[in-house]
Formats: structure tokens, C-alpha cells, sequence
């Protein structure tokens, strides 16, 4: 059937272009399309206004009109550039050529706004929306790192430097304490799961971001409502890349990078480790030191080198189908040695028209596979680099150390495994000893088609259809001479093993299906516009997971033996397997209708309404649907007679948006049953001499919904000298109700004495501008800046106790971050430092803040919190002829971090460690001169430090050849540096750091990988 | 293409009718993982498997071995486990332990200053009514009426009706630790379902007269004395349990009961119980063979019963300094745990000083009275400073070996089994109710059962005592020597008004170095400001 549909349809198609051809014997139109630097535009589109004749630019920017007589007006348009009409007198053969100026923010962009799309002129909401030509550049593997820096009120924070790392995205701070504050993310009309899989660094790493179109980011509730209970915390909706008109042009491009660690983590010298040992050590703590000079972290980081290769063709196939094929292939190292990142991606992207446009189809495929190797406990790693005593050796040919492989450790020849127990392991030992490695495939499919109605023109009917599946294996084998798992128990017999193989895979499956109508119409007569949309949608998501650890089988003489590790030496028997495959399958649907509706009279004033009913199998039935509205007026002031033609004011624009949207993360897919849960082999009970496995019951969360988040915002949106600086400024207040967070439970009334349930309010409000300038455009000169800040305040309005949040390095069950009504989410909660005379802290002593004579917890207080007050982005390019050279900036202003590397090593009681070893320890401890013997002094202010910063993200400079090959292609050179600089107080190696915690830790620095300082050398070649 | 359009259509409409269809607005999605309780509860196999959970909410701190998957959320796993909670709470405000950690909460039992928001008190209390609350569960799913819809007949349903039997004296253990450490909890039984209110308060005397008629109600209902599953409870336990809480009587209700503590005492010493021959073995991999002398323990087992509580806390955190890990079946010491010298002066003095050459003598360095196992090499008596580990001698009474002195089955996690009752405790409860006023025994007796003890420990009758000997003084130091470690000691020195009063002082109370006296409101511990949070029905206890 469908073949013969196709046939019959191509044969149409080719009859209609051939009757077109017959007409073409008029005039000839020819010219050349030409940018701002005079280069050529191939792929631009020049049409014969109010005809159906148009043509394509070739490579050369050279087009060709047939058929044309008389005066017609011709039209030039090119994504991202302004259009260009001129009128034109066909007579025989003519030559016009156009000089495109591009545009930085044309109010005719068209923009995606979920389930439709709307142009920029029209936006009633607080939308940002950002396109290739403006993402940030150099060796950019994860797609959110596209657009740091870029947009008001987004804030992007890589959470570490590891390959394919992922990124916190929070926008307006984030709704939510325990319920998740990660956005929602859309591809090509596909919500995807929140959850990463095990064995692929973050889900959006499996997404090569070179075949990204643009980003639209729903940022208020009247943009966002539309998708529900899962819209909180904003929407960011990602478009691929799609067919470009006419013959096939193919992009070809290349970096080279080189990273290195831009500062090692401040600690003691040998020599000055020497000095601090002799002055404060004891005869027993001297005599253990070594005579190495050894710097850890040095051994532990390396200069990384990657590529990162893409080569795309796009183009249209057969005059109706235009295509676009990319295959990407990047291979990122790791400044800590072995980490690694490979990446193999492509891309189809398949767009055809039917029936004279009145079906179109498009239909989009993003295939990888990425195999990682990490560092297992990567942070631990780093820690124990850290914190190694710089005076021992990496290696030794001491045959103390011979069974951990020649690595140095610390020692105890009384203990079984001949390790002093509680001291660190050799960092070098731990990475080189434990190979971490997981292939990840990620499979998204998306067809989208789109019938206009035959006899009702005006009527859409679309359907989406998509499958996104995730699958990974992978698995950590550690060698039987790592020190690490030397001599472990093994098989419930009581045998010792060394080593061990443990195996995991993981899958994620997500389906969509979707249908909507959407209706537009313009009725002149009352100067009035209408469109609606009305759909219905079903997604399901699935998680599979499964792991074991089979522990390698050393029994007998070969226990000791230093044999390298062959794939021989796992036994993966039953018998011998003491934690079995588990499968566990995590599944959730949510089923949804919404509907929209838009009016606008006379492009002056425009009336949106959104609403959208979720019903989520996460919730008990009676409490699971839930309807999300909302509105907003704009007022487009700039058309009132008044303003309209106005030399200096191009756009003026006042809205006003409030809605209601949900949270629904953080939580399990079944807690609401109740459930009885199976223990582990390691955690059973025996009666007589017969074990069994237990079972607990769950804790139970009848009751439990969504959290909602009411949002209102205003907003004014402004252009000057015909757009050539553009922006808006935004105030919004967000108010989460029903929000979910983690509170006690009274003892005896459930299985669990902390439930996650709807028991808060929050409040973020905050206040956004940002300012786009095309401040020289001329031929020879362009100059472009944007500049963007955004103030955000959080506070938490209701909580039925204080929730502390636990975990901090040092120590057992402390906790610095709490949960507080009247205070930001995640303030610091500690103990107010004493300081002498001298400026430097006493030691151990603390102000009675209450006041009854000693100190207690009562005493701690909230210091700050690790919010930033204000984020600023920066960014600006400049080109001269063929040069160009741009970059980004970002600051953070009033975000405060607790030093935790400072508090857990830079203290006198780590460095010389009363378990009998000596610990490096932070510099810190030579300026404070803390022992770290008093217990609250981990919980000191002194370590709530300042955290703001100035990055400077990236820098770049580059050359574009223009036209090589005789005009067969374009080439442009790029050189960039990447993490350029930072400027900060902060007196660790970093201050930019995760800070909504989302129930955990959030602003401690507790040794994450660290960012690279990255260099990069990049060649795009276009060829037609 | 008129009527493919219309196709098109067609097919989009089923499409969407598909999907409509497939969309049950109260479908439940049930885990694949995880089962309901009505599978649990549908087979005898299921019934013992939650039960086993009632007695494994004793050892574990959760549902996966050593830790991951915590039953008490919002703190450490590792702060939640029964028994080390119970010897943070019950140990380190005495002469009997010092900690040389600075966790939080721990430094607090030194200083006797703390407060309602100290963590570890936080976590004893939500284990002991945790684990009622797991008692409540089971015996609410047990009635007779359950059972038989269940299919749950014949030996079956008789082994259920011991299981109940036994989670009420669980929870009835549980309570009594609740009335002993802060005296007013919430209380909530299996008549009450879950979720359905919040608790009230009870008052110590209440739950006194409570946890005597529920172990008076299930006497005739346990399994007699030394026949029951070895890690189950047994009518001993339960007459051990009132003789203990006999004993305390007095300080709980203001009414002594000491004729019902030598009735109770008496009841499980005559049931067939003897001590066994070394001490030195009490506290091993092995102690599981100790049945005629433990009544009712904790079992622990390094490959199938992990955490970082329990017996493994026990072997590990007083291992440091000089001391080989190797003695004590571990991989390493966690340096933490000493004794004051007011535990060592009860004893005899060494007669072996150092360790070299002497290795024989250990655990107890020659020590005439071979319960005096301290580890002294390297170690001052004497503490100036509780955090660094050298300072108190270290102590060797547990160990990760058996009696043969073979490694125990996990160098990380210890074998021993921690005794909660043993027959020791029953003879020492006999002599001082007989002394404080109790009728029903005799001096004489309660001498002999004093010598037994001792003569054990002498290793002959170097030790005994006469019955001139036999004072409310002596009975105290009498169980420090022989129980010191094990949970008793805040309880002990309450009775005897020591705990907080300027009658009795030792190095650090109060955390000063010759020792001060508190308030007295710190005999009992306050309510933890958690659960006062959330439930308003609490009410603190006087003085904090």
C-alpha cells in the first residue's frame, strides 16, 4: 500500500515541476546573494511575491528566475538574516543582487513554544529562545553548554570537569526542595525521561550537540503550563537540525583540544608538610615520613587531548524531500588519567510535504553510542590525592608493597590484609587498578505529521509519535593486587577474596504518542486573530537496572599472588556470587489533554490561555490528575498609532502571564502502595541456623500528589533602532505550594520516620534583563554584545520542621546545609567562629549565641546560603573582514561555599592522624592554625566562604577564508581557550558549584573533578 | 489522493481512539521488586520472613548489608544501629567509656550536656519505636482470624501464634529501654492501624504496669526456657526482662518491687542455666555456643548480618594504638573506644606490664581476675584528652576470633553475638534485691551466686567473697567488673543515685577532669526535638 502511495505521489510531484518548467520562457532573473562580509549565502531563498516562483542560491550565493515579466517584487529571505524586498522591472534577461544583513533578534523568528510554534513578535510569555548562529563555540560535548552564559535566568552549572559531565540547569532558582529542580527538556516534541541511566554520564550527553538547531527555554508559567505537572521548574524544548533547501551541501568540521587543570587544590608542600610534620609532629609521626617529594595531584591529572569530528549533508532529495544526514564522532580524555569519553552519533532528520503541503512529515532519528571509562569514586580519588602524604612514593620496589602491585600504602602488617585500616589508598593505585567502563546506545525516534485539512484549511490535525530508548552495560573490574579489594570476604564459606568483577546494565524506555488539532485564523474584518490548540497525550517511561558483583576466586596459595587480572580469574557461578543480579523495573505513565488559545487584535493587544490536565500513575488513584491553567495579556505597545514609525522605538511590548504549573520528581514510581521489600544477602537474620532474607515494610505515602507552582510574571520587551538592540526585562514571583520535600514523621505512625510528602512553600522572585546590541553592522565591521542579569531571591515560607540535609566529609552524620522557614533553601547551619587579635580563628572556640553558658547545637545559626544573589552573562563578538574574535563572560555574585576540603584536611588532626598515619592536608592550615580536635569545629563559619566569581567561559579567534576550491567551498579556522580565567576569593580551587542540592548537598566543595582549562583548534569546511 | 487523504484521517483517528483506550485513569503499576502485603502475608514462608525483620530491626540498620538502604532516614546509617546507640547512650556519659571521636552528638555524653537535639538520641529513640512499630505490624496481620483466611493452619499457625508471642515481648524490651532512657515516650500498640493517629504520650508509670501485664500475659505463650530457635526469645527472656525491670522499679514508678526481682531472677536461674567456664569467651565469633548462659541475644554474622553497629562497632572501635587488628579477627582498628581508670582501679592489678614476649596472657595481661581485659601497652590510664585514643587503656572483651582463635567468617564484620540477656546479670539482680529488701531469697544464696560469678573469673575461689563482703557497693562494682560494656551502666549508677549527684565522681564526668556533678533532670534523656516537630502530643521532659 504505502509504496504505491509513494510512487504515485513522486510521479505527481514530477509532473507539477514539469509543467512549471514549461511556462519559463519569459525573463530571466539571475544574481548573487552576498552576507554582511560579503560572502556568499548559498541556501537562501528568493521568491516572486504573492507567486508560487522561487529559487534557491547555489554555493556561490548565485540564483536563477525563469519565467518572470513585468514589475514583480522579489523577496530574499535566510534564517537569521533580514529580509530583503525589491522591486524589479523584467525585462529580458537581469541581474539583482542582495547585500543580507543579519538580525539578532528578528521579531519574525519563528520560535517553538511545545505543541506549536509562535512568532517572536507574538510571544506572550517570558520565552527565550536561542539558534545556532549565537551558541557558544570550542570543544563542546553535552548540548546545555550550548547556551551558558546566554540567557536570563538560567543558570547552568557543569557539575564537574569529567568527560560528557552533565550540568544542573536551574531556571528562576528552581521550584522545589526534594521534588527535583531540573527542568523539563523537549526533543522534537518528545518530553524525556529526568532520569540518567547508569553507565552514561548525564542523559544529555548522548546527544551530540552539533546537530542542535535551537534551544527555547519556557521560562513563566504561562509558557510552561502547557506541560503540566511536570513544568515547575521550566521547560527547555531543543530542535534538531533539519534539510536545508535545494542541492546537497555538506559540512565538514574538526577541533582538536588539549585540557589541563587550571589549579591544583591548595596543600602543603613537601617541604612545607616536612616543616609542619617536625614542628607539631610527634618522634613516632616524624619517623614515618618518606624522603619522596612527591605531588600527588600532579600524578593523578593529566593534559587531555581530544577530537571531536562531524560531518553532516543536508539537502533535498528529488525536489520533495529534504534531508539531513550527520554522523559525529568524538573522543574526549579526561585531565584525571584513564577517564575517557567516546562518542558515536548520528542524525536523520527526513522533512517531506505532501499534497501540496497540506501533510507534512517529519521525521527525526538521534542514534549514539558512547563508551566512558571512569574513574571509579572519581571524587574519593581525588580526595586521597589531596590528602596523600606528598613525602611517599607513587611505587616501591619495598616488598611490603608487592602484593598491592608495587604502589605505596599505608600499612599494618598486623592486619589481615596488611593495610592500616581508615588511612587513604594510594590515589594512583586506585585509578590505575580499577577499570570502570559502560557502553551507553541511545536510540530516539521522533514522526511528526502535520495535515492541513483539504476543504478547512485552517485546521491542523498532528500526531506524534516517539520511542526513546537507552540502554547501557558496563562494569567495574578491580585486579586481584588492588589494594582497594585485596583480600575481601568472599563466598558465604568465610574465603578471602582479591578483586572483583561487578557487571550492571541498565535501560530506559520512554514512548509518546500525541495528537492535537490546532486551528488558526485571521478574520481581517475585525482586525482579529485567533489560533487554538486541543491534543491529547500518552507517554510512558520505564527504567530497567540490574547489577552483581562477583568477587574473583583466589582461595588457597594463590591468595597473595600478584597475577595480572585476565577475564580467567572471575567466577561468575552461582555459587560464588554473594550479592545476585537484581532486576529492578521502574515504571510511571502519564497520560494528558491540554489546549491553548490564542487571540490577538490588531497585533496590539494579545490574550493566551493554557490548560492542561495530567493525570500520573505515581500517585494514587483519587489524587492523580491534577489541571494546570493559565494566561497572560500582552500589550504591543509599539503598534498604537502613537508609537508605530517611530525612528528610534521599533518594538515596545508589556506582559503580563500567571499560571500554574506541577513537580512531580523526586519521588518514588510506587511509593503510595504499600510495599514490602526484600533484604540483601548481607542483611538477613537467622533462627536456629536457618537464614532468611527479610522483609520490611515500606514506608507508606497515602495522600502524596504534585507539587504546584503558582507563577506570575511581568514583563516589557523592547527594540531600538529597528532592532538593532533588543532585550527584555522580567519580574516574576513564583510561590511553590504543596511542595514536596523530606520531613519527619512522628515515631509509630509509619514504616519510615522521614517521608518525602507535600508538607511546603517556597517563594523565588527575581528580576531578569537582558540587552542584545548589533552595535556596528556594516561591511567590514560587525560588532554584536549581549549582556544579561538576573537577580533571584529564595526563601522558605513553610515547613513542618527543619529538614537537615547530611553528609559533609569529616566526621560521622554531620550536616551543613538545612531546610528553614525564613531562610534560602539549603543556608548553612553553623557555629559563629572566635577570632583573636590576630584575625586568625581560635580553636575550637565558638559564640554562645544563646547564651546559656555552653555550646550546643542551639548555638549553630544560618550563614548565608549557596544561592546566587545575582548571575551576570556577558558575551560579545567582533569581526574585522575575515577575522572574528569573541567571548563569553559569566559571574556569580553572593553564592557562598563551605570549604570542605579545607575543614577535613586543613587541620592539624588530619595531617598528623592520631590512627597512626600522616594525611596532606589543605594550606589552609598554616593561615588558620586549627587542630580540628573540638567536635563543632567542622560546623565553623569559618568555612563559609564567599563564592562569587567572574568566568570568562570562553574566548575565541578566528579566520574565515571564505570561498576555496574555486568556489566549491567555504572554510573558517577557529582557535579557542575554553574556561579561560576566573576571578574569585574563594580559597579553594573552584567556587562554582552545584547549589539546589536537590535534597543533598548543595555549595560544598568537597574535591569534585575539576573543571579543565581546555584549548582548541577548530576547521569547518562547507562544500556544495 | 482525495481518498488517501481520507486514509490518513482514519488512520490518525484510530490512532488517537488507540491511545484513548489504553489510558486507565486508576491503573496501578506494581514493582517488579517489591511485593504487597498481601503476598507477603499469604504464605508461613512470608510470616517468618517479617518476622525475621522484627528481630533483624535489632542488628541491622536496614535492608541491605552493611548499609545503602537505611530503615531510619534523615541520619547516618551507621547512627542508627540498636546496640551502638544503646552503648553510646548507656556507656559514655559513665566511668565506663570514653569515645575519641568528635561526631556529632558523640562529645555531648562526655560533657553530660546534652540537649533534645542530639543526634544519637535521636536515633536510639526511632530504632526502639521503630522496631515496636514493626511488632505492631506483625501482630495486627496475626490475629487467629487472619490466619485461618489465610490458609495458615495447623503447625503453622501455631509457630504465627509463638512469633506474636514473641514480637510483644520485642516490643515490651523495646518499651522497657524507652522507660528506662527517656521515660515518656509515645506509645502505640497493634490496636492502633498505621497512619491512622498520632500517638499520645504515656507517663513512666503507665508504661511500667503496661510492659509488666503484656510479659505477664505472654509468659504461658512462649516457649520454654532454653527450647526455642537459638536468635529467638524464650519464656527466660521474658522472666529476665521483669526481673530487670523489678530491679529499676524504684526509680520508675517510686514503688520498689524487689521481692518480684528475686522471684522473676529466680525463675531463670533455676531453669537449667549455668555459666560457661572462661569469661574470656563470652564476647567471641563463636559466642552462638554460649547457650546455657545467654538467654536471649543479638546475633550478628560477618557475611550474612552486616553494619557498622552492633558487635562490629564493638570489635572495632576501641582497636587502636598498638594493638594488632590481627588479636581481634579485623582488618583494622576504628580508634575510638577507652575505659576510665575508675573501671580499671576495681580490679586487681596487673601482673604481666607489657605484652612482649607475653602473648599468653592475653586478653587480660595475667590479671587474677580474668575479666579485667585492657589493652594497656602504649596507653596511659589517665585521659587528659578524650580524642586522642592513647589516653585510657583500650579494651579487649570483644573480639572477632573464636574460641579457637580462629579468624571469625569477615575480616570487616564481626561474628559475635551480643548477649541482651545472660545469666550473669540474673545472679547480680538476685543478690542486690535480696540486699535492698526483697523476700523470697536468702544472703547466703546471693553470696553463692556472687562466688559463682567470681570463681568463675578467678579461675578458682582466689576471689570469693564472704558474706560480710556482700554490700550495695560491692553488687555495683560487682557488675562493672562482670558486665561493664554491655549496656548497664547509666541504669545501674541511676539507682544507686550516682549518675548525676557529687556522691559518686569520676575522671571527665561532665567533662571536667576530676569529674562535677549535673543537674538531675539528665537521669532521664529528653525527648528528641524531631519527633516533637511532628508530634504535638509530646510534651518534653522536665529540665530540657
Amino acid at each position: 500500500m504505502k509504496n504505491t502511495y509513494l510512487i504515485k505521489y513522486v510521479f505527481l510531484l514530477l509532473f507539477v515541476f514539469s509543467a512549471a518548467t514549461v511556462f519559463a520562457q519569459k525573463g530571466v532573473i539571475t544574481g548573487k546573494i552576498v552576507d554582511e562580509a560579503n560572502q556568499p549565502l548559498p541556501g537562501a531563498t528568493v521568491t516572486v511575491k504573492g507567486t508560487q516562483q522561487g529559487a534557491g542560491t547555489d554555493v556561490n550565493g548565485n540564483y536563477r528566475l525563469t519565467g518572470v515579466s513585468g514589475t514583480v517584487t522579489l523577496q530574499v529571505t535566510f534564517v537569521g538574516y533580514q529580509a530583503i524586498d525589491k522591486v524589479v522591472n523584467v525585462s529580458g534577461n537581469v541581474t539583482v543582487n542582495f547585500n543580507l544583513v543579519p538580525t539578532a533578534n528578528d521579531l519574525n523568528e519563528v520560535v517553538v513554544i511545545g505543541y506549536g510554534t509562535e512568532k517572536k513578535k507574538d510571544l506572550t510569555g517570558s520565552i527565550a529562545t536561542v539558534t545556532a548562529k549565537d551558541f557558544n563555540q570550542g570543544a563542546i560535548t553535552t548540548p546545555e553548554q550550548l547556551i551558558q552564559g546566554k540567557v536570563a535566568g538560567v543558570s547552568i552549572t557543569s557539575n564537574s570537569g569529567a568527560p560528557g559531565a552533565g550540568s544542573t540547569i536551574t531556571i528562576r532558582g528552581g521550584a522545589s526542595i526534594n521534588g527535583g529542580n531540573d527542568p523539563l527538556i523537549v526533543i522534537d516534541g518528545l518530553p524525556l525521561s529526568p532520569d540518567a541511566i547508569n553507565g552514561a554520564a548525564n542523559p544529555l550527553d548522548l546527544i551530540n550537540p552539533n546537530d542542535i538547531a535551537s534551544f527555547s527555554i519556557l521560562k513563566d508559567a504561562s509558557a510552561s503550563a502547557i506541560y503540566g505537572n511536570r513544568a515547575s521548574n521550566g521547560v527547555i524544548i531543543i530542535t534538531t537540525k533539519k534539510g536545508a533547501a535545494g542541492k546537497p551541501v555538506i559540512n565538514f568540521s574538526t577541533q582538536l583540544s588539549a585540557g589541563t587543570l587550571p589549579k591544583e587544590a591548595p596543600v602543603l608542600s613537601p617541604s612545607q608538610f616536612r616543616d609542619y610534620v617536625n614542628t607539631y609532629g610527634t618522634a613516632a609521626q616524624k619517623a614515618i615520613m618518606g624522603t619522596a617529594n612527591t605531588d600527588w595531584q600532579k600524578q593523578i591529572f593529566q593534559t587531555a587531548v581530544s577530537t571531536d569530528n562531524n560531518l553532516s549533508v543536508s539537502g533535498t532529495a528529488g525536489k520533495f524531500l529534504p534531508y539531513r544526514v550527520s554522523i559525529g564522532y568524538t573522543d574526549q580524555n579526561g585531565i584525571l588519567k584513564t577517564t575517557d569519553m567516546q562518542r558515536y552519533s548520528t542524525n536523520l532528520n527526513l522533512s517531506p510535504s505532501f499534497f501540496t503541503n497540506h501533510l507534512k512529515v517529519n521525521f527525526n532519528f538521534i542514534g549514539s553510542q558512547t563508551n566512558n571509562r571512569f574513574a571509579n569514586n572519581q571524587n574519593g580519588i581525588i580526595s586521597d590525592a589531596v590528602n596523600f602524604d606528598p613525602t611517599q612514593p607513587v611505587t616501591s620496589s619495598n616488598a611490603l608493597y608487592k602484593p598491592y602491585g608495587g604502589y605505596f600504602q599505608w600499612t599494618d602488617p598486623s592486619a589481615q590484609d596488611g593495610l592500616k585500616s581508615n588511612t587513604p589508598l594510594n590515589p594512583v593505585a586506585l585509578l590505575e587498578q580499577t577499570n570502570d567502563k559502560s557502553k551507553a546506545y541511545r536510540g530516539i525516534a521522533s514522526l511528526n505529521l502535520d495535515y492541513k485539512f483539504h476543504f478547512f484549511p485552517d485546521l491542523h490535525a498532528n500526531v506524534n509519535l516517539g520511542y526513546d530508548e537507552s540502554k547501557s552495560n558496563g562494569s567495574t573490574t578491580i585486579p586481584t593486587d588492588a589494594a582497594s579489594n585485596y583480600l575481601q570476604p568472599g563466598a558465604a564459606n568465610g574465603s578471602l577474596n582479591s578483586g572483583s568483577y561487578s557487571p550492571y546494565n541498565a535501560e530506559q524506555q520512554n514512548k509518546l504518542f500525541e495528537g492535537y488539532f490546532s486551528y488558526s485564523k485571521d478574520v481581517k474584518s475585525i482586525k482579529s486573530h485567533f489560533d487554538a490548540v486541543a491534543g491529547y497525550s500518552i507517554q510512558d517511561f520505564k527504567n530497567i537496572a540490574s547489577n552483581g558483583l562477583f568477587p574473583f576466586i583466589s582461595g588457597g596459595s594463590t591468595v597473595y599472588s600478584n597475577s595480572e587480572f585476565t577475564d580467567g580469574l572471575v567466577n561468575t557461578t552461582a555459587t560464588n556470587n554473594y550479592n545476585s543480579y537484581e532486576y529492578l523495573i521502574n515504571e510511571f505513565i502519564l497520560t494528558s489533554f491540554y489546549g491553548r488559545f490564542n487571540y490577538n487584535y490588531d497585533e496590539r493587544f494579545y490574550l493566551t490561555g493554557s490548560v492542561r490536565s495530567d493525570n500520573s500513575t505515581k500517585f494514587a488513584p483519587g489524587t492523580r490528575t491534577g489541571t494546570f491553567p493559565s494566561g497572560a495579556f500582552a500589550w504591543k505597545i509599539s503598534n498604537e498609532d502613537f508609537l508605530k514609525n517611530n525612528p528610534v522605538l521599533s518594538n515596545l511590548k508589556l506582559r503580563l502571564e500567571y499560571g500554574v504549573t506541577g513537580n512531580q520528581e523526586g519521588i518514588g514510581d510506587y511509593d503510595y502502595l504499600a510495599q514490602y521489600s526484600l533484604s540483601t544477602s548481607t542483611a538477613q537474620y537467622a533462627f536456629g541456623s536457618t537464614n532468611y532474607q527479610l522483609y520490611r515494610p515500606g514506608a507508606y505515602f497515602p495522600g502524596r500528589t504534585w507539587e504546584t507552582t503558582d507563577a506570575a510574571n511581568i514583563g516589557l520587551d523592547y527594540g531600538f533602532l529597528n532592532e538593532r538592540i533588543t532585550g527584555s526585562i522580567d519580574y516574576y514571583y513564583n510561590k511553590t505550594k504543596n511542595m514536596l520535600a523530606t520531613i519527619g514523621q512522628s515515631a509509630l505512625t509509619n514504616f519510615g520516620n522521614q517521608i518525602t510528602g507535600n508538607v511546603g512553600s517556597m517563594e523565588n522572585k527575581g528580576l531578569e534583563f537582558n540587552i542584545n546590541a548589533n552595535i556596528i553592522t556594516t561591511k567590514n565591521i560587525g560588532w554584536t554584545a549581549n549582556f544579561n542579569v538576573s537577580f533571584n531571591s529564595n526563601k522558605v515560607l513553610k515547613l513542618t520542621s527543619v529538614a537537615e540535609l547530611t553528609g559533609i566529609s569529616g566526621g560521622t552524620g554531620n550536616y551543613v546545609n538545612v531546610d528553614e522557614v525564613g531562610y534560602a533553601r539549603n543556608s548553612f547551619n553553623v557555629y559563629q567562629q572566635v577570632y583573636g587579635t590576630n584575625g586568625k580563628p581560635i580553636d575550637g572556640v565558638f559564640v554562645d549565641r544563646n547564651g546559656d553558658g555552653t555550646i550546643t547545637s542551639a548555638d549553630r545559626y544560618n550563614d548565608h546560603s549557596p544561592d546566587p544573589k545575582q548571575i551576570f552573562g556577558f558575551s560579545s563578538d567582533f569581526r574585522y573582514q575575515k577575522w572574528f574574535i569573541g567571548f563569553v563572560t559569566r559571574a556569580n555574585l553572593g553564592n557562598y561555599v563551605y570549604n570542605n576540603v579545607a575543614s577535613a584536611t586543613g587541620i592539624q588532626r588530619n595531617i598528623l592522624n592520631p590512627i597512626g598515619n600522616l594525611n596532606n592536608g589543605s594550606s589552609d592550615v598554616l593561615v588558620s592554625g586549627l587542630t580540628g580536635n573540638g567536635s563543632n569545629d567542622l560546623l565553623s563559619d569559618y568555612y563559609i566562604q564567599n563564592g562569587s566569581f567572574l568566568r570568562m567561559d570562553n574566548a575565541h579567534l578566528g579566520y574565515n577564508f571564505g570561498s576555496v576550491f574555486k568556489g566549491a567551498g567555504d572554510l573558517k579556522i577557529t582557535a579557542n581557550v575554553q574556561n579561560v580565567f576566573i576571578i574569585t576569593d574563594y580559597k579553594g580551587v573552584d567556587p562554582e558549584i552545584t547549589y539546589t542540592g536537590n535534597g543533598g548537598l548543595a555549595g560544598v566543595d568537597n574535591n569534585y573533578y575539576p573543571r579543565p582549562r581546555t584549548y582548541v583548534l577548530g576547521l569547518n569546511l562547507s562544500l556544495k | 489522493m482525495k481518498k488517501f487523504s481520507t486514509k490518513v484521517l482514519l488512520l490518525t483517528g484510530l490512532l488517537i481512539t488507540s491511545g484513548l483506550i489504553s489510558c486507565d485513569k486508576n491503573k496501578i503499576i506494581t514493582p517488579n521488586y517489591e511485593v504487597t502485603s498481601e503476598q507477603v502475608y499469604s504464605t508461613f514462608s512470608g510470616y517468618t520472613q517479617t518476622m525475621a525483620k522484627v528481630y533483624g530491626a535489632f542488628a541491622l540498620t536496614g535492608n541491605q548489608g552493611p548499609a545503602g538502604s537505611g530503615d531510619i532516614q534523615g541520619i547516618d546509617e551507621g547512627t542508627s544501629d540498636f546496640f551502638r546507640l544503646l552503648f553510646y547512650a548507656q556507656e559514655l556519659p559513665t566511668d565506663e567509656a570514653v569515645l575519641a571521636w568528635g561526631d556529632p552528638g558523640v562529645p555531648d555524653f562526655h560533657n553530660m550536656n546534652w540537649s533534645s537535639s542530639n543526634v544519637i538520641l535521636l536515633g536510639l529513640y526511632e530504632r526502639c519505636l521503630y522496631q515496636i512499630t514493626l511488632c505492631n505490624e506483625f501482630i495486627r496481620e496475626s490475629t487467629p482470624a487472619l490466619l485461618s483466611s489465610r490458609g495458615i493452619t495447623g503447625n503453622n499457625a501455631t509457630v504465627v501464634g509463638q512469633y506474636v508471642a514473641e514480637a510483644r515481648f520485642l516490643r515490651a524490651y523495646q518499651y522497657a529501654n524507652l522507660m528506662d532512657l527517656f521515660a515518656r515516650p509515645p506509645f502505640a500498640t497493634d490496636a492502633t492501624a498505621v497512619g491512622s493517629s498520632i500517638p499520645p504520650q504515656t507517663t513512666r508509670t503507665a508504661l511500667f504496669s503496661y510492659i509488666e501485664s503484656e510479659l505477664k500475659a505472654i509468659d504461658p505463650l512462649m516457649v520454654a526456657p532454653m527450647k526455642n530457635q537459638y536468635g529467638r526469645a524464650d519464656q527466660a527472656a521474658v522472666w529476665a526482662l521483669l526481673a530487670r525491670i523489678y530491679l529499676n522499679a524504684e526509680v520508675y514508678t517510686g514503688t520498689a518491687r524487689y521481692t518480684d526481682a528475686i522471684t522473676y531472677s529466680s525463675k531463670v536461674i533455676n531453669a537449667g542455666y549455668s555459666l560457661i567456664s572462661n569469661y574470656d569467651n563470652l564476647f567471641l565469633a563463636d559466642n552462638n555456643k554460649n547457650t546455657t548462659e545467654n538467654i536471649f541475644s543479638i546475633e550478628y554474622d560477618g557475611n550474612t548480618i552486616q553494619g557498622y553497629g552492633g558487635t562490629t562497632f564493638m570489635t572495632h572501635a576501641p582497636i587502636g594504638g598498638s594493638m594488632p587488628a590481627s588479636f581481634y579477627g579485623i582488618s583494622g582498628g576504628w580508634a575510638g573506644l577507652r575505659t576510665t581508670s575508675a573501671l580499671v582501679n576495681l580490679f586487681p592489678a596487673d601482673t604481666v606490664t607489657s605484652l612482649k614476649g607475653n602473648e599468653s596472657h592475653f586478653p587480660n595481661l595475667g590479671n587474677p581476675d580474668t575479666r579485667a581485659e585492657f589493652w594497656s601497652n602504649g596507653q596511659s590510664l589517665a585521659i587528659t584528652d578524650v580524642t586522642s585514643f592513647t589516653q585510657g587503656y583500650a579494651v579487649n572483651k570483644w573480639r572477632n576470633v573464636t574460641s579457637t582463635g580462629a579468624q571469625g567468617s569477615n575480616i570487616n564484620f564481626a561474628d559475635v553475638d551480643e548477649p541482651l540477656f545472660r545469666l550473669s546479670e540474673q545472679y547480680l539482680i538476685y543478690a542486690e534485691a535480696v540486699l535492698r529488701g526483697g523476700s523470697g531469697g536468702s544472703n547466703a544464696q546471693a553470696v553463692t551466686y556472687i562466688n559463682n560469678i567470681r570463681e568463675r573469673a578467678y579461675g578458682g575461689v582466689a576471689g570469693d567473697i564472704a558474706s560480710t563482703d556482700l554490700t550495695l557497693q560491692f553488687i555495683l562494682d560487682e557488675r562493672a567488673r562482670e558486665l561493664y560494656w554491655e549496656g548497664f551502666r547509666r541504669t545501674d549508677l541511676i539507682r544507686y543515685g550516682y549518675f548525676t549527684t557529687s556522691t559518686y565522681l569520676w575522671p571527665l564526668k561532665g567533662g571536667v577532669a576530676n569529674g562535677t556533678s549535673v543537674g538531675d533532670f539528665r537521669n532521664i534523656y529528653p525527648i528528641p526535638d524531631q519527633d516533637r516537630a511532628v508530634n504535638p502530643n509530646l510534651t518534653q521532659n522536665p529540665g530540657y
